[in-house]
């Protein structure tokens, strides 16, 4: 992964299309890694057992939807914070609910932000677009070092 | 011991004996008194009657002046022992013969007294006129007795009173011994039953009567009243065990409603875990509805734009306008879908009840509604300072709906005019928000607060008809009471209790 990735977590392959395509649609050419769960998505940031973690850099900032088969969306939040490498990557929770126990529990587990997906695909396309632009261009993320 | 103390029986005995031993003592000092004076009188009787017969031998010396037989005379009197002295006076009133021989000059009055017996100096003397009947007086006999005579009788009169008086005493006494019985025996029979009574509590035990006198009548009374007590007792007996048969019967009473209550109480904990269970089943429904449901919409939402952007060339007008209208339809849904989890939301929360500025809360909602729409122009008139006590995310929940739906009806409206305030009703403050927008008729009033019920047609106003079923769902989590007046064209007010 090169530095400047988004890191898709999302089950739903509809939402996949239209969160590339949202994202294509402003130019926003950065690659986008989809994890298709929760397990995937850690298997990419911290390597399967037995195996080591991918050869690159972190991704720039992951968008991760909540309610995801095998391992849910919040268990990946507390894995990454728990990790000492990934305890500071940017982590942006982006489902289909705004339901507040969820925003709270968000939070609590160092989320950096919590946006919800909008119906509206015309709205959803500028959501993905702001956050696109914020987060690559914009935010000046964490230093980050792997161990050996 | 003091006299109050003594037994009834020596009091009894001491009284008899101290009536009947001071009668006596009275009788016989009486007694002793006249005997002593009767006495007296008839030794002073004696002497003067010996006197008289002394003085009529002695005439015959005196007037011969023969004093050897005047002397022999009065030797006579040698006889009588009590006869201290005796002396015969001549005419001159001289000394002319004494008796005993050998008397003390001193001892005898030098010269004769005047005549009669009397008592002097613990003596009876006497000077007797020594006369020949008819003739002039020759002399003057003294005699003097002592009282020997008088004491020895009554000496003897006194050991005789004393030792009847003894004898009084001891028959009063053996006589009072047996005669008090009548009277302290009944007494103490009544002492014994009445201790009898008390150490036993036993109140069936009678006094035995011994007579009809006034000791009878106590002990009748006694009796009586024992009785009366043995009914008195017998009927607390069983009026408290009347009232053990009610405190047990209060007993099971408690214990059944005690029971019944527990049941009670039991059936409630299952209904609150029901309750709580579904409520659960709720929580986890509406967080399915709010993940699962809208997703879909989504997709729809997005492939129908993406069609219009990426196909619009290759359908004509009739077939954007269908996609349109899904676009349309699925946004309506999310609305839909959104309000409904609000409504469930307001179900569920918790109440946490703080003192809420209502003024401020509709002044930032004003405010809001003005930032989002700015092109209308819409006059708010918010009295200041209106406060409740209530949940303030709830009621700003309410607050908001009631605002925003003012705000949506008044907007074919030339001059829109939208009030908080409050109002007197029912005796207590309602708050009441009013416009002058499109209204309704009262007619469907009992329809605003349904969920899904509507009074127009997307078309004229959107809306989901949930918003107003929020608001009195809020009202009435808060025990409060929502209602509504209106005519159609003519504004709306909606009034609320908290």
């Amino acid at each position: 992964m090169n530095p400047g990735k988004i890191l898709l977590v999302e089950d739903n392959p509809d939402d996949v299309a239209l969160t590339l395509r949202a994202l294509k649609s402003h130019n926003i050419t950065n690659d986008v890694v989809v994890a298709q769960d929760g397990a995937q998505a850690l298997e990419i940031l911290f390597g399967s057992e037995g195996k080591s973690p991918a050869q690159h850099e972190l991704p720039a900032v992951v968008l991760l939807d909540l309610k995801l088969p095998k391992v849910n969306g919040m268990e990946v939040l507390q894995r990454i914070r728990a990790d000492e490498d990934t305890r500071l990557l940017p982590v942006v929770i982006l489902t289909s609910s705004d339901e507040e126990r969820d925003v709270i529990e968000g939070y609590s587990l160092g989320a950096n932000s919590y946006v919800r997906k909008p119906v509206d695909f015309v709205e959803f396309t500028q959501a993905a677009k702001q956050l696109g632009l914020y987060w690559l261009l914009m935010n000046r993320a964490p230093p980050v070092s792997r161990r050996p | 011991m003091s006299l109050r103390d003594w037994p009834i029986k020596q009091k009894l005995t001491a009284m008899l004996v101290v009536i009947s031993g001071l009668v006596l003592l009275l009788t016989s000092a009486g007694f002793a008194g006249y005997q002593y004076w009767s006495l007296r009188q008839a030794t002073r009787d004696a002497l003067s009657v010996r006197g008289r017969i002394i003085a009529a031998n002695s005439t015959a010396s005196l007037a011969f002046s023969n004093d050897a037989d005047a002397r022999e005379l009065l030797s006579a009197l040698r006889a009588d022992q009590h006869i201290v002295a005796a002396v015969l006076y001549d005419k001159d009133g001289h000394v002319f013969a004494a008796y005993p021989g050998d008397v003390a000059g001193h001892a005898v009055p030098a010269a004769p007294g005047p005549d009669g017996y009397r008592f002097e100096g613990g003596l009876l003397i006497g000077f007797q006129p020594v006369q020949e009947a008819g003739s002039q007086r020759l002399g003057t006999l003294y005699l003097a007795s002592d009282l020997e005579a008088v004491y020895d009788t009554f000496r003897l009169s006194g050991v005789i009173g004393l030792a009847v008086l003894a004898v009084a005493l001891l028959a009063a006494y053996l006589l009072s011994r047996v005669l008090q019985g009548t009277i302290s025996q009944p007494i103490l029979a009544l002492a014994e039953t009445a201790k009898a009574v008390s150490t036993r509590q036993d109140y069936s035990v009678r006094a035995s009567k011994l007579g009809e006198d006034e000791l009878g009548a106590l002990t009748d009374a006694f009796n009586q009243m024992l009785g009366r007590i043995e009914d008195q007792n017998r009927a607390l007996r069983e009026s408290q065990e009347e009232l053990k048969r009610y405190a047990t019967d209060l007993e099971r009473r408690v214990e059944e409603r005690t029971h019944e209550l527990q049941e009670r109480n039991e059936s409630l904990r299952r209904n609150a875990a029901e309750l709580l269970a579904a409520n659960t089943e709720l929580d986890a429904f509406a967080y399915s509805v709010s993940h699962d449901l809208r997703a879909p919409l989504r997709s729809i939402d997005g492939f129908s734009q993406i069609l219009l952007e990426d196909y619009a060339a290759r359908l004509d007008e009739a077939g954007r306008e269908s996609l349109h209208r899904v676009r349309a339809a699925s946004q309506r849904m999310g609305t839909l879908i959104d309000d409904l989890l609000k409504l469930a939301r307001v179900t569920r929360a918790e109440i946490r009840t703080e003192v809420v500025d209502l003024s401020g809360m509709a002044r930032d909602i004003a405010a809001e509604l003005r930032r989002a729409t700015p092109e209308r122009q819409v006059e708010f008139a918010i009295a200041p300072g209106l406060k409740a006590r209530g949940d303030a995310r709830l009621l700003r929940v309410a607050l908001d709906n009631l605002l925003r739906n003012s705000w949506k009806y008044t907007a074919k409206q030339p001059g829109p005019r939208v009030e908080f305030g409050s109002v007197e009703a029912n005796g207590g403050q309602a708050f009441m928000v009013r416009d002058n927008g499109a209204g309704f008729d009262m007619k469907y009033a009992d329809k605003l607060f349904g969920v899904f019920q509507r009074l127009h047609s997307a078309a004229e106003f959107e809306g989901t008809g949930v918003g107003l079923a929020t608001v009195r769902r809020i009202i009435n989590r808060h025990g409060g009471r929502i209602w509504a007046e209106g005519a159609v064209d003519q504004g709306a007010t909606f009034y609320f209790t908290l």
